[in-house]
């Protein structure tokens, strides 16, 4: 890796935490309506393991997606438009925060059925198969998507059929106020990979260099022809479920303790201790982010709402049907 | 008697069958300390415990699939659907499992379950948080479909469904939980599942609707009213079994029929209610049946101008109603 690719991991991890602390706010103000759920805290998960991604390796994900977009190459300003629900949103203000997606960056969207989208990724994962391409399917979800039918149909079918699928758990402790513990058989997700086969590992999801490290070896494993594999990766959501989640499930003191784990805070560190980043480029980094991330606050505030016809459009693929 | 809210009435309705009978048992995601997403089952936890009041891991097919189960036992399950959209992994357990149960077992096994569902758009809840999921489930036989539109019928309605032997899909429309109010008594009734009942009389158009859309009903028959044109809101509260006679006697009196509701047009419940009048009031009839209802689109869109396109509301009703009555 050379400087600027650290300083831009670095970047992106910045411009999702700011923008979600835009969001808030703006939500706040009632500007932004409806359902967010933030990333804050598990910026390191889909920034490493998307920094190691070929340009043909498709992304897909559940509703806390605002990150694994900002990752793939969704702009600030398209990401922050959705959630205003403008016409400039990339998804056109019809999908919100849950569904961002741009198909042009290999970003299949973020899904809010839990579960849903892993026969999905299946199933893209199959069509590289089926037209002999050596592209890998990246399907992230949460620890609770793993207790629904959904997640044991799909590890299954892409195992038996050897489809090159990355299953990446974001075990952040809880499933909305449902511990791991009290949902999961198998505490340990990980092992449920087991169950159908699957090479499996487990990484610390709050420091983006080892993502990236385990994420890379198993991606060019999978894009070998080896099969599906199965990471499990340790994280933590620092705020609650969704926008105003009393968090009874949990003390103010086990929140505190991860963030003492900001894997801002962690890489920021690892910058300056292996002299790759002085104090001064880090301020300048976060400085340009921030600003990006205002600019995007302008471009959506600014943009128009869509337009009444386009309700109706996109129902088929021929308007005239 | 309290003024409660529609949420309230529907959490007063679960404590009470609690409260009287011990197979009575709610299950869910988050049902339990949490008291549920909407705060539906606020409070019960505490009182009940967790073998009560159970907190179910994210699996809807198995929420309703171990409902079915413990009803077959003997138990009385409540089981939560956090949203109604969540409910179709769950489809072929409603559709196939509890619905003929009782069919298949010459009257044997029987399925006293109750499905609460919180249903409907209008809270910027997006693509798949906003959905009306009535007219998948009207359809099947076996099945009773039942949507509440004020907090005493929800109070009566649920403990109706909660004592039903056969298995009740109770569908909450969730932009009322706060926002729909009134008196509720304290003590213990029930709202029979099956009538319609009619929360305005009128002689000119009989306007058959139920849950959220029964309040922009009648804020649309107010609107009218001072025009001079007197509307019969009928509020069918049970989808299935429907109401036919409230229906047919309504349209017989006025000779114009509007229906509304939120769930998109084809194939939708409306399409059965003027099947229902063609047939049995066609002579009654002074002009075509109407339907007012959601667009014919797959979800209902995030964007706030989008959706309020999508929703029907009391001036989108108000507006048919004028047409009718001119025509
Ligand atoms: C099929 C389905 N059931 C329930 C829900 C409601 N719901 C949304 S998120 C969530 C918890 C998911 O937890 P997890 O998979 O761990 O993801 P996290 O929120 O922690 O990122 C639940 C129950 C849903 N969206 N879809
Ligand atoms: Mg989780």
């Amino acid at each position: 890796m050379v400087k600027k690719e650290y300083l831009d991991l670095y970047y992106q991890m910045v411009v999702i935490r700011r923008l979600e602390e835009r969001a808030a706010e703006l939500y706040q103000q009632g500007k932004i309506g409806g359902f967010l759920h933030l990333y804050i805290g598990q910026e390191a998960v889909s920034t490493g393991i998307i920094s190691v991604r070929r340009p043909e390796d498709r992304v897909i994900t559940a509703y806390r997606d605002h990150g694994v977009a900002i990752n793939c190459g969704v702009s600030a300003k398209e990401v922050m438009a959705e959630l205003l629900g403008k016409a400039t949103g990339c998804s056109k203000g019809k999908g919100g925060s849950m569904h961002l997606a741009d198909v042009t960056k290999n970003f299949w969207g973020g899904h809010a059925i839990v579960g849903a989208h892993l026969p999905i990724a299946a199933g893209l994962a199959l069509g590289d198969v089926y037209q002999n391409q050596k592209a890998v399917t990246i399907c992230m979800f949460g620890d609770g998507a793993t207790n629904i039918g959904f997640f044991h149909e799909a590890l299954n079918l892409s195992k038996v059929w050897n489809l090159p699928v990355l299953w990446v758990c974001e075990n952040n402790k809880y499933g909305m106020g449902t511990a791991v513990e009290r949902a999961s058989a198998v505490p340990e997700i990980a092992l449920k990979a087991d169950a159908y086969g699957m090479k499996r590992d487990q990484v610390d999801g709050m420091d983006v260099m080892k993502v990236r490290q385990v994420a890379a070896r198993m991606i060019e494993e999978i894009r070998a022809g080896g099969g599906p594999q199965f990471l499990e990766v340790f994280t933590y959501r620092f705020r609650g479920h969704s926008m105003g989640d009393p968090e009874r499930y949990r003390t103010p003191d086990e929140v505190r303790k991860w963030q003492q784990d900001d894997p801002i805070g962690i890489y920021h560190n690892y910058l300056l201790e292996h002299n790759i980043a002085t104090e001064d480029e880090l301020q300048k980094t976060i400085r340009e982010a921030e600003e990006e991330v205002e600019e995007a606050v302008r471009f959506a505030e600014a943009s128009p709402e869509p337009a009444p016809e386009d309700l109706f459009k996109h129902v088929y693929v021929s308007e005239t049907c | 008697m309290a003024e409660m809210t529609l949420v309230e009435a529907i959490r007063r309705a679960m404590d009470e069958e609690m409260a009287r009978d011990e197979r009575v048992f709610i299950v869910g995601e988050d049902v339990g300390k949490r008291g549920g997403v909407f705060r539906a089952t606020l409070g019960l936890y505490e009182k009940y415990g967790p073998e009560r009041v159970v907190d179910s891991p994210l699996a809807e097919a198995s929420i309703v699939g171990v409902g079915i189960g413990a009803a077959l036992y003997g138990l009385r399950p409540i089981c939560e659907i956090q949203f109604a959209d969540f409910i179709f992994p769950a489809f072929n357990q409603i559709v196939s499992e509890a619905a003929r149960m009782c069919y298949r077992s010459n009257g044997e096994w029987t399925v006293p379950l109750v499905i609460r569902a919180p249903y409907g758009g209008g809270i910027g809840g997006g693509l798949y948080h906003s959905q009306s999921v009535e007219a998948f489930f009207a359809h099947v036989p076996g099945l009773k479909v039942v949507i509440p539109s004020n907090p005493y019928d929800a109070k009566g309605l649920l403990k109706a469904a909660v004592r039903d032997p056969d298995p009740v899909l109770f569908l909450e429309p969730k932009k009322g939980y706060r926002l729909l109010r009134g008196e509720v008594p304290e003590e213990d009734y029930v709202v029979p599942i099956g009538p319609a009942h009619i929360s305005r009389p009128g002689r000119d158009i009989s306007l058959f609707t139920y849950g959220m859309m029964h309040y922009y009903a009648l804020q649309a028959a107010e609107m009218v009213a001072a025009e001079g044109i007197e509307v019969e809101v009928v509020d069918l509260r049970t989808l299935a079994p429907v109401d036919r006679t409230t229906i047919l006697e309504s349209v017989r009196r006025t000779g114009k029929a509007l229906i509304v509701h939120e769930d998109n047009l084809t194939g939708g419940y409306g399409a059965e209610v003027a099947a229902t009048i063609a047939e049995g009031a066609f002579e009654f009839l002074d002009a075509p049946v109407r339907r007012l209802c959601g667009p014919d689109v797959p979800g209902v869109p995030f964007s706030h101008p989008l959706q309020d396109w999508f929703m029907p509301n009391a001036q989108k009703i108000a507006d048919a109603l004028r047409a009718l009555a001119a025509y």
